[in-house]
């Protein structure tokens, strides 16, 4: 395993502008007004800031618009499987904990058919960031409901209307223990590029849902009604309280509000942490000589 | 008090789940391999986790063993339970030994040499009421031969650590079991041999041996689920890989462990997971996608009866369809299968090298009685394997990562390299990695992707052909897989020894199938038989697709190996 290198190990290495950070072979090809640009716009942002060596990022996706965003990012990257972004991110990370991992990808892929993964990457604290790109719809199949669409949606799947309550990201990021959680609407780059900043700068899982409007598929959720929407959390919110952060979210629901910023950040050993820790105890290494296992099992 | 020393002896212990059943044959098998001879043991348990009837059937022989045998010689029965399990199997000659007084008064049929022990009133007398197991294990050491002073250092060395006391109460117990039997009259004939001479061997199950393949092939980066029987896979691999500096997750589920295997495979890491069928169906996209975007990983199923939940403590070979052909679109897989210990050691770092060499998927199918057959194999020198490494970009020119090349294997770089940036992805994509869908781009692609798989064959062993010297056109060739290979070995030596004119055939390379070797060997035989034990027939179908042989298919499903007897009659059955 390789050494465990504190997160900034892998920031400050070049002096690119945001637009480096723009992979020209392959430039963005969503609909125009859609969100998710200013997704893109805020990663770079972020990037630039950091500082973060193209060579040692992985952009990690599943399937869905939004998993499209690895292709428009200077780096090594994968183009997964509809939901596994996750786990797929996690196996990077893990294998490789000196590079920086970054998943993108939409609420069906996140939280419907991924939705198994997403306990586990918050609980174990892998050393990841997670940008869910939550537009509300399933855009790439033309316009059903996703589990975050308002109930009252008509979309091709459901013509009379939907039937379901949404679910709120943020909420289930905070119970299964994520250690940073922010919120932004898309269009807020400025925004939305500080939380990936302190995201990827944060050691352990860190969850940034960025709201984002789909004008082709989405009539409920525009660009004027999300920024509309959004409040930044009042400045005397404090970080560390999970449920001062869950209470912020449970009364800006009830009043049809969005809370945006940084909303939680706990400080806990991420999982590569204490693997490095665990082959340590062990005195393990590379060298560790194979017959002192073998001879474990001899009668 | 010794009996007519029988090289080759089974004994079969039986009894409630949580007794010591298990502890005793693991006792005996490694007392018998400590003192020089060779064990093959066999188990079966309740899928259940507390109660039930609980067996272990340890085979040791003065010779090479290749599998479990025919049944027993000797039964010990903890319970009536276990008794009357077995109690169809008791023919004239075979010896039972069992806790009497206890719940049941055993109808020993003519013939049967009894021994009457009373395991559970010493064990309670002696205050040590756990010990009723010793008890019964010294006596089948007196009776049959056991090595004795082997079995003392054993017992000694696994209840060291629990303390002096315990060390001492179990021994007393194993005496007071030897003094109760020696005061019988011995009247069967077994007797376990005496060993030639001592080998340097270690003995392990089939499922820690391929987590000893795999640490020896240099595994980085394991993730697996528990499941049944595949678990020890993880269990073994969880010990000792972080000895050699490697990482191992638990997953949340089976797809996220194949998920997890390749982005570690991606980051330019030897990576791996173990399951059973149950899990490598959750599989089967992401194995999709491995062969897609040419990502070296090896899949260990260790199989269970199926379909569903099915049997899953029991053992049948009925996933290789599915390790073949499971999942959408054409994929590619190579699929190996172990027979025994010594290959679930050897053939795992096979598998790794092959995953390397093809950037592909490998499979490596094992099965249900083999993942708890302890076995005993030389002492492997781990200097002796050959380990491959994925090609790597040479850093020269512009990096295309799925180049097209002659033989469809494109150099692979790993993050941190400049210039190596690209992209790996599930959708069809141009030798730069970039998404493709033109038609000539499709048939390319895929061309290259099983072009590469053209090599596997020359980098396998060429499949064994058991034959006698000379041995010309045979009356019948058996074609076998899996742990079903060992018992054929055993039922070819007995047909040969009465006259019969019989060849076997082994592979262990199932995809791509070697069907030019299957061609070669089906010319050497006037019929073909394909034991193997699913329903379907499975092998047999995938024989009759690739090749012009038609085999004749005997299949069993019933949850248990065969055995060399019936693989024995059923050639007869058939030359009669």
């Amino acid at each position: 395993m390789n050494a465990p290198l504190q997160p900034s190990k892998y920031f400050n290495k070049v002096d690119f502008k945001p637009k480096e950070y723009k992979d020209e072979k392959t430039p963005a090809f969503w609909c125009a007004g859609c969100g998710h640009y200013g997704v893109l716009t805020g990663l770079l942002r972020a990037l630039s800031e950091l500082g973060v060596d193209p060579n040692h990022l992985v952009s990690v996706s599943g399937i869905g618009c939004s998993s499209r965003l690895p292709y428009f990012v200077n780096s090594y990257k994968m183009h997964t499987l509809h939901g596994r972004a996750g786990p797929v991110a996690t196996g990077v990370h893990l294998a490789r904990p000196d590079l920086a991992v970054v998943v993108s990808g939409g609420d069906g892929d996140g939280f419907s058919i991924g939705g198994g993964h997403m306990p586990h990457l918050a609980r174990k604290n892998i050393n990841i960031t997670y940008i869910l790109m939550d537009n509300h719809v399933y855009g790439l199949t033309k316009g059903q409901c996703s589990p975050t669409s308002r109930e009252e949606m008509k979309a091709a799947v459901t013509p009379y209307g939907g039937m379901e309550e949404p679910l709120d990201p943020i909420l289930y990021m905070l119970t299964y223990g994520a250690t940073y959680v922010g919120q932004a609407f898309a269009g807020n780059a400025k925004l939305g590029a500080q939380l990936i900043k302190e995201g990827m700068e944060h050691n352990g899982f860190s969850f940034i849902n960025l709201l984002s409007q789909c004008p082709s598929f989405n009539e409920l959720d525009t660009a004027v009604s999300f920024r509309n929407a959004c409040d930044q959390v009042d400045p005397a919110h404090d970080i560390s309280d999970r449920n001062a952060a869950m209470q912020v979210v449970y009364k800006a629901k009830q009043e049809g509000r969005i809370p945006t910023g940084l909303l939680y950040k706990s400080e806990r050993p991420a999982l590569h942490e204490r693997m490095a820790e665990l082959v340590t105890r062990v005195g393990g290494s590379k060298d560790y000589d194979l017959r002192k296992i073998i001879n474990l099992s001899r009668p | 008090m010794q009996g007519i020393t029988k090289n080759d002896l089974i004994i079969r212990i039986g009894g409630e789940g949580g007794e010591g059943v298990i502890s005793v044959g693991d006792f005996i098998t490694l007392a018998c391999a400590r003192a020089g001879l060779d064990v093959y043991t066999f188990k079966t348990f309740p899928a259940e986790i507390k109660g039930g009837y609980a067996m272990y059937q340890v085979r040791a022989s003065t010779e090479k063993l290749h599998n479990q045998g025919d049944i027993f010689d000797v039964l010990c029965a903890f319970n009536g339970e276990a008794y009357n399990n077995n109690r169809a199997f008791l023919k004239p000659g075979t010896a039972i030994v069992y806790d009497s007084p206890s719940d049941f008064t055993p109808d020993i049929p003519p013939g049967v040499h009894a021994y009457p022990i009373p395991m559970t009133q010493t064990a309670k007398e002696m205050n040590n009421s756990r010990a009723k197991n010793m008890v019964a294990m010294g006596a089948l050491s007196v009776l049959f031969n056991i090595p004795i002073e082997s079995l003392r250092e054993v017992l000694t060395t696994k209840f060291a650590r629990k303390g002096e006391d315990v060390v001492k109460g179990n021994l007393a117990a194993l005496e007071r079991g030897r003094e109760l039997a020696a005061a019988l009259k011995k009247t069967d004939p077994w007797a376990i041999g005496v060993p030639k001479s001592k080998q340097d061997v270690i003995v392990m199950s089939g499922n820690n041996a391929i987590g000893l393949g795999a640490i020896i092939a240099k595994l980085d980066f394991f993730s697996a689920y528990p499941i049944t029987p595949a678990t020890e896979v993880a269990i073994y691999v969880a010990k000792h890989l972080p000895k050699r500096g490697g990482t191992l997750i638990q997953a949340e589920d089976e797809i996220a462990s194949i998920s997890q295997v390749l982005g570690a495979s991606y980051a330019g890491k030897k990576a791996m997971t173990s399951t059973s069928g149950p899990g490598l169906a959750l599989m089967g996209e992401m194995l999709g996608m491995a062969f897609m975007a040419e990502l070296p990983c090896v899949i260990v199923d260790v199989q269970r009866g199926g379909p569903s939940t099915g049997l899953p403590t029991k053992h049948e070979q009925s996933d290789l369809f599915m390790a073949i052909h499971g999942g959408h679109g054409d994929a590619g897989r190579i699929v190996l299968s172990v027979e025994n210990v010594q290959d679930c050691i050897d053939l795992t770092v096979v598998a790794f090298n092959l995953a390397e060499k093809y950037q592909c998927p490998v499979l490596l199918l094992s099965d249900g009685s083999l993942a708890f057959s302890t076995q005993s194999v030389p002492y492997p020198n781990p200097d002796s394997y050959k380990l491959v490494e994925r090609t790597r970009w040479n850093g020269e020119g512009e990096y295309q990562r799925y180049k097209l090349t002659e033989d469809g294997i494109s150099p692979m770089v790993d993050p941190g390299t400049p210039g190596g940036m690209h992209i790996a992805t599930g959708l069809e994509h141009s030798e730069s990695g970039l998404p493709s869908y033109a038609s000539a781009n499709h048939e390319a692609m895929q061309g290259k992707r099983f072009r590469k798989l053209k090599g596997v064959v020359n980098d396998v062993a060429p499949t064994e052909v058991d034959a006698a010297q000379g041995a010309g056109m045979a009356d019948m060739g058996i074609i076998a897989w899996g742990s079903t290979i060992g018992v054929v070995r055993e039922a070819l030596q007995r047909l040969r020894a009465e006259g019969y004119n019989v060849k076997g055939f082994y592979p262990k390379l199932l995809n791509p199938l070697p069907a030019q070797q299957f061609e070669d060997f089906g010319a050497s035989c006037k019929r073909l038989l394909l034991p193997e034990v699913n329903f379907l027939g499975q092998l047999a179908h995938f024989v009759r697709a690739e090749t012009s042989l038609r085999p004749e298919s005997y299949t069993i499903c019933g949850g248990m190996p065969f055995t060399p007897e019936m693989i024995v009659n059923k050639v007869k059955e058939i030359l009669a």
